[in-house]
């Protein structure tokens, strides 16, 4: 078939397949494969390769590939074949997609602010690390199928992907997946599955295993956007948004894969859950020498919510109002639009204001902003609301199969993978509910297989509860008709007299007349003479994502998710004005869930998201070399939080159905990390009295920008 | 004192049962618990000491299995978390959701367990001082902090 590196077809997403080297100064990007019997031959044959390289020009940060004459990443853009529907890229330059928001009037918006204010804002590039760095084995049958065993958040991704990148059938591509150490986004690209596809068909299809080792997965494969941007906000002197001026530069690494997207979710997303009639946004992800940008937990609304609620800050300021009034005056609601022009209903966007109301019982908002406690000590506080829906394809489908055990328990099959968030848990749940049944006969597959489970689009989006939620629900009432059917045909009634629950068909009228299903399931079986009706009970539900568009070309108008969920976040820090050192006393989120599925699983993923946020407010980022080269790839020199850094937690949440989720439910699963950042920076600038408008903040940047301000 | 030359067969006593195993000098105990024994609840996060996802008790005391040869086990009791069976802490850890993955959770259990044996009054600063050893990247770790909690109360 194919020779390794041949040229293959492949469009943005595959061009890590080939030519890597070409553009990616990291020297520990992937340019050749070695298989061995066991890892530490492998590794000693690696030594007896020698590459050469020739160092070219470094494009390091967004403003610098957007520069005139900056070296071009990428010489032939716009000669890949098929391009990902939706993105543009702009041959010739470095730029990988350009997205507008042009909502209103903006000169309208301008005269009617009598207050404005501007900041600039970064944020760096950072690492996802999941705690299981990505691994993968692949084998191939002599009969031609390919086995992959991957860790990944994609399954179904992976089969379509390498199905594309090597002209494969997909039917001839079995991945399996089990549970999953940690993804945040990380392991839903397709990454290590098209090298070791490459190993061990260079081995006649014997087993090869890739795994990354820690700085590996740190330096070469996909991390986190990072971004640059200038914001310009007007509002009147009552502090009514008026006018909004977004402008957001987008470091998608040396290959695109999902940074386009992340940059569509920054515009359409930008202004945050506030009611603003004038947009304008221009959202521009751009190429650089940096390894390649993924999906990480917040899909870029970290970005845009870090920008917004620091700006917002600044005018609350300005104003001389609470940073909670100017928030509260803005929220948006029912009868207002989005920045893509998506009327918003109760339904589809919750109720901001609640969240803000019950925050502000948690955590004062309006008084004791600041406090100087002792002589060294200032306490302070910081706020952030947010918001985010998915932005998953317009055509992302799930689906879910329920199969019955002859004890009459039910096996819930879907394509959902369980990378943390208890998700598979919650599905039991909502089949448990609908079912009317112990949540305990209830047994859920683990380990997904393309095979057998039904395609779920990608465990991604916080939407994994909302789209399977919504299959096993169409499965469960596709089942609830069969087991209503051959019970009518056992009992001699009309299927409309009979209810289901406790794993038992029922009638209505009389609920102690019942048949088991355990003695139906498989069929029923006559007791004289043995003869059987009705067959093996198998109920099927699908979903596919309803009403979304792609955002037009010219105006960004177009809608993105399914509803949004909003929420708001708060963090009290303690400030030392002589170390410059501070400590994370409290930090609260009150969230519009629409419904709750699993309370303490709620809970756990919201404070899961608030640890991360917290973490990339105050230490994430890596440190580039001279050489370019990332300089912090090892988890002893890149710093997440530790045991006991961790501030007390508050975790409430509203419940607004969302009419189109299961059980009203809403996905939150990435939620908790969006407004961390801007609560800790907006916390840190009211204790320092500096203007913290970038992350980490540690403090050696406190210490530099006291220092420059007092020269 | 144990001379080793190309690989090898060792003795390793690992919860409880004596287990022949075939090394070279530099296998580190994680690679022969997690290739040769098919213990795979230690798990590889780092491999240089950072993570702890690898943590096993030796003698009873925790240590990270990425940085101790498999030789240097012979003679010593091995346990890992297939060997703990219904411990308070891994009861604690389930009932306080003090995991998400579970990827990093072997090596905290196995922490925690021995600090619970070592130090069953520990304070707020000892237990920090110990669980500052382990990354978590799902729970916000006042989830763990509670399990903690929940075993020191108990006494074991």
């Amino acid at each position: 078939m194919k020779i390794v590196g041949k040229t293959v077809p492949r469009k943005e997403g595959l061009d890590k397949v080939t030519g890597a080297a070409k553009y990616n100064d990291d020297i520990r990007e992937p340019v050749a494969i070695v298989v061995a019997d066991t890892e530490y031959q492998a590794q000693q044959a690696a030594y007896l390769i020698n590459v050469e390289y020739e160092p070219l020009p470094v494009v390091r940060t967004p403003s610098q590939a957007i520069e005139e004459g900056a070296p071009l990443i990428h010489e032939n853009l716009g000669h890949y074949g098929k391009e990902i529907d939706d993105v543009y890229p702009v041959p010739g330059t470095n730029i990988a997609d350009h997205t507008k928001i042009r909502k209103g009037n903006m000169d309208k918006g301008w005269e009617e602010s009598d207050v404005v204010v501007e900041g600039e804002y970064f944020m760096p590039k950072s690492d996802h690390i999941a705690m299981e760095t990505r691994n993968v084995r692949v084998k191939i049958d002599p009969t031609g199928k390919v086995r992959v065993y991957s860790s990944t958040q994609s399954p179904h991704a992976i089969k379509a992907e390498l199905a594309l990148a090597f002209n494969l059938d997909e039917g001839d591509i079995i991945v399996t997946a089990p549970l999953v150490g940690g993804g945040f986004g990380g392991k839903a690209p397709v990454n290590l599955e098209f090298i070791a596809y490459i190993a061990s068909r260079a081995v006649g299809g014997r087993l090869v295993r890739l795994a990354n080792t820690r700085e590996e997965d740190i330096a070469t494969s996909p991390t986190k956007i990072g971004i640059e941007a200038k914001i310009k906000l007007g509002a009147t002197k009552d502090g009514i948004l008026k006018a909004a001026e977004l402008r957001y530069l987008v470091d998608a690494g040396a290959y695109s894969d999902t940074a386009p997207r992340m940059a569509k979710t920054m515009a359409s997303n930008g202004t945050g859950p506030y009611n603003i009639e004038n947009v304008w946004c221009d959202s521009i992800c751009l190429y650089t020498n940096n390894t390649y940008s993924t999906s990480f937990r917040g899909f870029g609304n970290i970005a845009h919510t870090f920008c917004m609620e620091r700006t917002l800050d600044k005018l609350a300021k300005a104003l001389n109002m609470s940073p909670f009034e100017l928030r509260l005056k803005n929220a948006i609601g029912p009868g207002h639009t989005s920045a893509t022009q998506v009327k918003i209903t109760r339904s589809s966007v919750g109720d901001l204001e609640k969240c803000l109301h019950r925050l502000n019982e948690l955590i004062d908002m309006e008084r004791s902003l600041r406090v100087e406690e002792a002589k060294d000590k200032i306490i302070a506080k910081g706020m952030s609301c947010f918001w985010k829906t998915s932005a998953s394809n317009t055509d992302a489908i799930s689906g879910a199969i329920l199969t019955f055990n002859k004890d009459g328990s039910i096996n819930l099959i879907c394509g959902v993978m369980e990378i943390g968030s208890g998700v598979k848990t919650g599905l039991a749940q909502i089949l448990a509910e609908r079912m009317n049944m112990e949540v305990d006969k209830i047994h859920v597959q683990m380990e997904v297989n393309t095979e057998s489970s039904p395609k779920h689009w990608k465990t991604v989006a916080s939407m994994s509860t909302f789209m399977a939620g919504r299959a096993v629900l169409a499965a469960a009432d596709d089942a609830i008709r069969q087991l209503k059917d051959i019970g009518a045909m056992v009992m001699r009634v009309d299927p409309s007299q009979l209810e289901v629950g406790g794993q038992k068909v029922y009638m209505k009228s009389d609920p102690d007349n019942y048949v088991q299903f355990k003695d139906i399931v498989h069929g029923f079986k006559h007791q004289g003479g043995g003869n059987a009706v009705g067959g093996q009970i198998i109920g099927k539900g699908t979903y596919i994502m309803e009403n979304l568009t792609i955002l037009d070309l010219d105006t960004g108008k177009g809608r993105m998710g399914p509803a949004w969920t909003v929420g708001v976040q708060a963090v009290e820090v303690e400030y030392n004005t002589k170390e410059h050192t501070y400590k994370l006393l409290k930090a609260a989120t009150v969230l519009d869930a629409g419904r709750v599925i699993n309370p303490q699983a709620a809970k756990g993923v919201v404070m899961g998201g608030m640890s991360m946020g917290l973490s990339l407010g105050s230490r994430e980022a890596f440190i580039y070399g001279r050489d370019g080269g990332i300089l912090n790839s090892s988890l002893r020199t890149y710093k997440v939080m530790r045991f006991g850094e961790h501030p007390d937690y508050l975790v409430e949440f509203i419940e607004t159905p969302a009419q189109n989720g299961p059980y009203g439910a809403r996905g939150f699963g990435e939620h908790g990390i969006l407004g961390m950042p801007a609560a800790l920076a907006n916390a840190l600038s009211r204790a320092t009295g500096l203007e913290l408008d970038q992350v980490p903040i540690n403090p050696e940047l406190i210490w530099k920008m006291k220092t420059e301000a007092l020269s | 004192m144990i001379q080793i030359r190309d690989i090898s067969t060792i003795e390793l006593d690992i919860n409880g049962e004596k287990r022949k195993v075939t090394v070279r000098a530099a296998d580190t105990l994680l690679h022969t618990l997690r290739e040769q024994l098919g213990l795979t609840g230690a798990k590889a996060g780092c491999e240089n000491g950072d993570c702890g996802a690898c943590t096993v008790l030796v003698d009873g005391w925790p240590i990270k299995s990425c940085l101790m040869l498999a030789v240097e086990a012979v003679g010593h009791s091995v346990t890992t978390i297939e060997g703990l069976k219904n411990a308070p802490t891994q009861k604690a850890f389930f009932e306080n959701w003090g995991f998400q993955c579970g990827y990093c959770t072997s090596g905290f259990i196995m922490n925690c367990h021995a600090l619970a044996t070592i130090h069953p009054g520990a304070d707020d600063d000892t237990i920090a001082d110990w669980l500052q050893s382990n990354i978590c990247r799902c729970t916000s770790y006042e989830e763990i902090a509670n399990a903690v909690k929940q075993v020191l109360k108990k006494d074991i």
